[in-house]
């Protein structure tokens, strides 16, 4: 009788958990959502619960930060400092695909010392398309034509998005699915939760919502 | 064993620390103000490596006073906050600093504010806030007593009962405390708290 033995796993860097976060965009009709909780915490012990991890980078764009809060400080630093150069230059604002690239290239420039977020972009683009993608911390790009998550409740919100989503979804019931499948993966993180922000992007309005979950 | 802990009221900002100055199992002193006056409406509360922390204290202190030998106007308290981040921020890669900071400041358009910068420079605006292995225990007294718009003597009464906890559960804890505070009228020290013979009395003998 012989028992196999799986090689140990290895150890998951921890430094994407030394803050706790959980970042979710979703694409609707002619519209997109994207949300995060709000802890922000120093491993075991919170520090505050109003963090903010998602910011405008112009009215049809929004950029959503996990993993290391002070390295997702300073990425949104450069990257707003970045597209202001861009639409002093070309008189406009940027494409959401540009940005995706220009996050991307930030990020590889660091290649052998990297900045500890993961990224998810999401905007309306031509025509107001909405247009939503994810990047590792190496600023691999990963097109989504639905969905997208990070952090440290990445896994719960795969699996919470994954069974919510309908696609064509108007702006209501968008934030609906979107608040919910946030809650529900977080309630099973230790790490994230604090209630949430949701922002709901169409072409003519954005609507900011902050929602109150399980305060634990 | 350091700490620092943070309170904001009603157009005040209060910033209390431990006065120990300890290096493995010697006391050098005890009566180390950790707590530095960076102009007339700023104080800035450091904890971590001694050297960093004073190094660092007093790098910031001298750049906010050169910025308003220059412009003829002091920086506000969000700006120096900003300013202390970013200088952690770029250092961190290169040469970090160990230091965790507690920023208060009194600005008359904006009123009280305090800033929670860490070792790593993630940075927060916070009401109250606590850094050391006194967090553990002064956090959860602060989620329960602290209310917004709080007077002086609630304040300072807040901060008197996290000193206590502090003194009666923390394992070689610190004694001694600095307590300061910043308002419209400037940044000054308020009261210092000694030790008791026995922890467990009502930690409020002033030296």
């Amino acid at each position: 009788m012989s028992v196999s033995v799986l090689p140990p796993p290895s150890p998951a860097p921890l430094i994407f958990e030394y803050n706790g976060s959980a970042v979710v965009a979703m694409v609707g009709k002619n519209c997109f959502a994207i949300a995060c909780d709000r802890r922000l915490g120093v491993q075991l012990q919170t520090v505050a619960t109003d963090f903010r991890r998602v910011f405008k980078v112009h009215d049809k764009l929004y950029i959503g930060l996990s993993g290391l809060a002070t390295d997702a400080q300073t990425l949104y630093q450069k990257v707003v400092f970045r597209h202001k150069l861009y639409q002093l230059r070309e008189e406009r604002d940027m494409k959401p695909q540009t940005f995706a690239s220009l996050v991307s290239t930030l990020l590889y420039e660091k290649r052998f010392g990297p900045y500890f977020c993961q990224p998810v972009i999401a905007g309306l683009g031509d025509d107001d398309e909405p247009f939503i993608c994810t990047t590792d911390c190496l600023g691999a790009k990963e097109l989504a034509k639905d969905f997208v998550v990070s952090g440290t409740a990445s896994e719960s919100l795969y699996g919470a998005c994954e069974s919510m989503y309908k696609p064509n979804m108007e702006p209501e019931e968008l934030f609906e699915t979107i608040s919910q499948a946030l809650q529900a993966s977080v309630d099973r993180d230790c790490l994230s939760g604090w209630g949430g922000y949701v922002l709901v992007v169409t072409p003519t309005e954005v609507r900011e919502r902050v929602i109150k979950g399980r305060m634990d | 064993m350091e700490c620092v802990l943070g309170v904001v009221g009603r157009d005040f900002a209060v910033v209390a620390a431990d006065t120990s100055a300890v290096q493995s199992i010697l006391v050098h002193k005890s009566d180390e103000d950790k707590v530095m006056v960076l102009d007339s409406h700023k104080l800035m509360g450091a904890s971590g490596e001694p050297g960093d922390r004073v190094q660092f204290t007093e790098y910031i202190q001298k750049n906010l006073h050169l910025y308003q030998f220059r412009n003829n106007i002091p920086l506000s308290t969000a700006a120096t906050a900003n300013f202390t981040r970013g200088e952690l921020a770029t250092a961190l890669r290169k040469n970090p600093y160990s230091v965790n900071i507690l920023l208060a400041g009194y600005d008359a358009d904006v009123g009280a504010s305090l800033y929670y910068i860490d070792y790593i420079a993630t940075f927060h605006k916070i009401e109250k806030g606590a850094f050391g292995y006194g967090a553990y225990f002064c956090l959860s007294l602060m989620d329960k007593l602290y209310r917004p718009d709080m007077s002086v003597e609630e304040a300072v009464d807040l901060v008197d009962k996290c000193i206590k906890e502090i003194r009666l559960r923390l394992v070689v804890a610190p004694q001694k405390f600095i307590i300061k505070i910043v308002d419209k009228d400037g940044a000054r020290e308020y009261a210092r708290r000694a030790y008791t013979d026995s922890p467990s009395e009502a930690a409020t003998v002033t030296a």
